[in-house]
């Protein structure tokens, strides 16, 4: 792929980052404040409250879309201070291919495990 | 006190980086003194060197005007031009001179800067028509606006001294890293209204070593002397390829032939030209 089309994604994913991190940090740390608001969770880090926020629809797609930008911007933040040391074409392939491995192997676990923990609802009283 | 002691210019330490490859096993610094009347430049003190102490030491310099971009050095902790620095504002009476960094050395004060043209050259540094033939054979003035005009011509007034690529931590770690100099070039033609070769020069500006490198470190914009802001010149450039990739950038169409002028009566100050005599 260019390395225009590659650096486009990852500011977009620097963005949605920007986005669902906020979401994140505001639902994991002003829980008092949401809370005063009237809205947000009791107790944010209890398993209760973690698998009730997993088993909505919202958060089981919040959860993918994050876990994709990160992993993309992360990885080609890596391979670009990895690139920035002076290596030969044949290590610059192999970084691609073991970053493209990983990148895509990571989503793959952690869509799965978020969808796992959405379907759970069937089975949890 | 006599008064010819009194005006006696006050003594300056010259501390200069020599290697000359097949004497030297390495660089080692060497210290001359060098008398500083008001005024001196630094290269002023080195042509002093070489006319009463050292005739051996090298650097380039030429127009000795901060015009021809040949004289950047590290002096005393920054790329500057020596022709365009006076000692007395260094507020140091000690000079210490090395080698533009990030190039390797030719011999003492003479970096090697052939990677730095070829990297100017990569990103074809010229006017870029679809039609040759008025190019080869102008027939006209390609038409250009004030407003065009400066949407380039800061980036228009490099000289290629090098002094941005010394100064790049990118270039630092980097050596294919096209560098500040030839990314703002690119973006001086591109930016360009009378260009239509912003598509030719994409590959090579926008590899994996071109614009999207840069950290915005800000370093060169900071030590180029003649005020270029190349750190601007690549967010301009990485601006554009990202409304390019969402469609909002059309590809450009160069200015056409401005229309030839008409009834034109030269002022009466200006005198004439003279003929030729060849
Ligand atoms: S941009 Fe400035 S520092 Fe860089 S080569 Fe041109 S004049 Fe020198
Ligand atoms: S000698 Fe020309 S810029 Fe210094």
């Amino acid at each position: 792929m260019r390395e225009s089309t590659l650096w486009f994604w990852h500011i977009i994913a620097g963005a949605v980052i920007l986005v669902f991190l906020g979401l994140h940090m505001a639902i994991m740390h002003l829980d008092d404040i949401l809370a005063l608001l009237g809205t947000g969770y009791a107790n944010t880090v209890s398993a209760a409250t973690v698998f009730a926020r997993s088993q909505q629809t919202f958060f089981m797609v919040t959860y993918i879309v994050l876990l994709g930008a990160a992993l993309y911007h992360g990885l080609y933040g890596c391979r670009t201070i990895l690139f920035e040391l002076n290596i030969g074409k044949g290590l610059q392939k192999l970084i691609n291919w073991v970053f493209t491995l990983a990148g895509v192997g990571l989503f793959v676990y952690g869509t799965y495990v978020a969808i796992y923990l959405y379907k759970m609802k069937e089975v949890l009283p | 006190m006599s008064e010819s002691h009194a005006n006696a210019p006050q003594k300056v330490i010259f501390e200069v980086l020599r290697y000359i490859p097949g004497v030297d096993a390495k660089p080692r610094m060497q210290s001359y003194e060098v008398p500083a009347p008001k005024g001196l430049t630094v290269l002023d003190g080195l042509l002093w060197i070489k006319e009463n102490l050292d005739p051996t030491l090298s650097w380039r310099s030429s127009c000795r005007m901060g015009v021809c971009g040949s004289c950047a050095m590290f002096i005393n902790g920054l790329p500057r031009l020596a022709c365009a620095n006076q000692v007395a504002h260094l507020h140091s009476d000690k000079i210490i001179i090395k080698p533009l960094p990030n190039y390797a050395i030719i011999r003492d004060l003479v970096p090697d800067l052939e990677p730095f043209f070829a990297k100017h050259a990569a990103i074809k540094p010229f006017l870029i028509r679809k039609n040759i033939e008025e190019l080869d054979n102008p027939t006209g003035e390609f038409f250009q606006s004030k407003e065009e005009l400066v949407n380039y011509i800061q980036f228009a007034y490099c000289i290629k001294c090098g002094a941005c690529l010394s100064a790049c931590p990118t270039v630092a770690t980097d050596d294919a890293y096209l560098g500040p100099q030839a990314l703002a070039q690119a973006w001086r033609y591109i930016a360009d209204a009378r260009d239509e070769g912003a598509a030719e020069r994409e590959e090579e500006i926008f590899s994996a070593h071109g614009a999207f490198r840069c950290h915005f470190a800000g370093a060169c914009s900071e030590v180029c002397p003649k005020g270029v802001d190349p750190a601007f010149a690549i967010q301009l450039m990485k601006q554009f390829m990202f409304k390019k990739k969402l469609g909002g950038c059309k590809e450009q169409h160069g200015s056409e032939l401005a229309p030839p002028v008409e009834n034109w009566v030269p002022k009466k100050e200006y005198p004439k030209a003279p003929e030729h005599s060849l």
